[in-house]
């Protein structure tokens, strides 16, 4: 296989199976949560579930108050990180006609100057989550070999992908080989560890603001 | 079955959907850490909340998880070992008051002690829970309550209160409204909460009385994680009510008991009360609504509340107390994250019955103390006899002279006068 068949192929089948494993694997992981469900409280509520639970899914994206030195760099960071990585993943150009192709529809693009900022900061955002993980004895004690992988596989089609825009390193189809190849990568492995919490975190949000809500407590 | 497998098979039982959820979408970022006052005032990592929970976190993976049962079933991940579960014993016992602070901190929204609470029943299973702790519920169990106190103990109490109000304690009178259940504490140390509430009600008008078979409402099987013993604590009260026939049970200023009777009760014996549940601090500022609880003359010190954690953030009793307050406490003062996102007195869930955790729960009441310091009280009022007494030893021990009292009795004292 040729540089250009392996992009062939990659951009292709592998790129469809990558996104099949992804979406049946996140369906899986998702329907198997919610179908361990919970016993029915037979306590008297005090207040509703509903309400309080879709609004703790918005609300715990707030930053919380009295934090630590350490807390507040990870919210921060953690911030950036997370909003770099979906304004490059949802707001380049090629991504969204990617997108359109599979969706049938599209949205305007933004600047390629934002796009590399957001790329820049969502990297260096990463790079210094990972040495807090290292250092920060929190962190460090509650790491396992999980956080690191998933660090590597979110990490990669962020670096390949602006090697790629700005034509560093490697030639073009190389590039966009390496940067299809680590997408595909982070397709296969998020349902499958910690990088699920994506779907994940809005039912744990649900049942937290669920049984708060039903002991009428404003949360 | 070796004491390992049951407690095991315990941890795999109480994985259900919410706690799968919360494993799956913890990302290890160590925020609980900062909500925790083990980790905030000891800055050792090994109280972060979430880690507490590791032992039933390996379980879920080994059980629930696709890659995670693949390799435990070709032994490429370790199992659980006794050794695992008794070094965590005092990470989940002695230093998890069960407040549930952490569960408001997560970003993901993890309800991390809720799964804290579901992780008992499994250590409990598997001979790991602390000796003062087991002590404290074989004596409820046994005796008839933790602190070894009985109908004889209640009885002096009712006497001495007809002698010294001049009005009759009811018990076991059939058909009245209220039933009122006390905490082990009050019934051995704070026996002034008889008087006050034999007063107050008295004033009100309400229909009331105790129960020779269910007087007290301490829950050490809760405390514990036990499941089974925690019914069997409860029936004793769910039985004297449905045969009393009473309207409603009073949970004391306790906040284990309030847990205990207002959300876990009808889960433990599985099936709704014939009666419903109300916290004393919900039933008096219900009366003060209604114009039937009147005070007279104001306490002019300044004075602030404790927020017990099972009331408050777990039982969300959060403005009664303080519009009790208002009533005669004109220079009543917050303190510093004072209701929900209040800091623990650091000897609820079951601590301040574990000897063991004793030097760790004073070294954390610095939290408190900070939390005190930055106001300047002359007293504390609260509405949970555990946290009083975790409180009026926290400050003993840091040499500071703030008077602790409880909510009822400092209402009882301020009492209209035709009614006294």
């Amino acid at each position: 296989m040729n540089p250009q068949e392996l992009l062939y192929w990659v951009r292709g089948t592998g790129l469809q199976i990558s996104a099949a494993i992804f979406v049946f694997g996140m369906i899986y992981r998702m329907l198997h949560l919610a179908l361990l469900g919970r016993k029915k409280s037979l306590a008297a509520p005090r207040g509703s579930e509903w309400g309080p639970g879709l609004r703790t899914m918005w609300r715990r994206s707030l930053v919380m108050p009295e934090l630590s030195a350490n807390g507040r760099f990870t919210i921060i960071t953690g911030y950036v990180f997370h909003f770099g990585f979906l304004i490059t993943l949802f707001f380049l150009s090629q991504h969204i006609d990617l997108l359109r192709a599979v969706l049938g529809f599209g949205w305007p693009a933004l600047p390629r100057s934002v796009i590399d900022i957001a790329a820049i900061l969502s990297i260096a955002a990463m790079i210094a989550l990972l040495v807090h993980r290292i250092i920060d004895p929190v962190k460090r004690l509650l790491s396992d070999f999980q956080d690191y992988l998933s660090w590597m596989v979110t990490f990669l089609p962020l670096l390949t992908g602006f090697m790629l825009l700005r034509g560093i390193g490697f030639g073009y189809i190389t590039l966009l080989t390496l940067h299809l190849l680590s997408v595909e990568l982070l397709l296969i492995v998020a349902p499958f560890t910690k990088l699920a919490h994506m779907f994940s975190l809005f039912s744990a949000r649900w049942y937290n603001g669920a049984f708060a809500g039903f002991k009428g407590v404003k949360a | 079955m070796s004491k390992l497998q049951r407690g095991i098979n315990s941890f795999i039982e109480q994985i259900d959907g919410p706690i799968a959820t919360f494993f799956t979408s913890c990302v290890h970022c160590g925020l609980c850490a900062d909500a925790c006052l083990f980790y905030t005032e000891t800055q050792d990592p090994k109280y972060t909340p979430i880690h507490k929970l590791l032992p039933l976190r390996r379980i879920w993976q080994q059980e629930y998880t696709f890659w995670g049962k693949l390799m435990f079933r070709l032994g490429l991940s370790k199992p659980v070992t006794d050794a695992e579960l008794a070094a965590w014993e005092p990470l989940v016992y002695d230093s998890c008051t069960l407040c549930g602070r952490c569960s408001l901190a997560c970003p993901v929204g993890n309800d991390i002690v809720y799964m804290v609470r579901k992780m008992r029943e499994g250590m409990v299973a598997s001979g790991h829970a602390p000796e003062g702790l087991k002590g404290a519920t074989q004596r409820a169990i046994g005796l008839g309550s933790p602190m070894g106190v009985n109908l004889n103990t209640v009885m002096t109490h009712i006497r001495n209160t007809e002698k010294e109000t001049g009005l009759s304690v009811p018990l076991d009178k059939e058909g009245a409204d209220y039933m009122m259940v006390l905490s082990s504490a009050e019934i051995a140390e704070y026996s002034e909460v008889f008087s006050a509430v034999t007063r107050i009600f008295h004033q009100a008008g309400v229909s009331w009385t105790m129960a020779s078979d269910g007087f007290e409402g301490t829950n050490s099987g809760i405390q514990i994680g036990s499941s089974d013993l925690a019914a069997e604590l409860l029936w004793r009260i769910v039985r004297a009510a449905e045969r009393l026939k009473v309207k409603y049970v009073i949970s004391p200023e306790c906040g284990h008991a309030y847990t205990a009777l207002r959300w876990e009760g009808p889960n433990l014996i599985g099936r709704p009360y014939n009666f419903q549940v109300i916290h004393i601090t919900e039933l008096l500022d219900q009366l003060r609504s209604e114009g039937r609880l009147r005070t007279e003359g104001l306490d002019e010190t300044r004075m602030t509340f404790h927020d017990p954690c099972q009331m408050v953030r777990r039982g969300g009793v959060v403005e009664q107390p303080r519009n009790l307050l208002h009533m005669v406490a004109p220079n009543f003062v917050e303190m510093p994250d004072s209701g929900i996102q209040n800091w623990c007195c650091g000897g609820g869930g079951g601590v301040s019955a574990n000897e063991r955790a004793e030097p760790l729960r004073l070294k954390v009441f610095s939290r408190k103390k900070a939390q005190l310091d930055a106001i300047g009280v002359d007293t504390i009022v609260t509405a949970c006899s555990n946290c009083r007494s975790m409180l009026l030893d926290g400050l003993e021990h840091n040499n500071m002279s703030v008077n602790v009292v409880g909510l009822t009795e400092l209402i009882a004292e301020h009492l209209a006068p035709a009614a006294k």
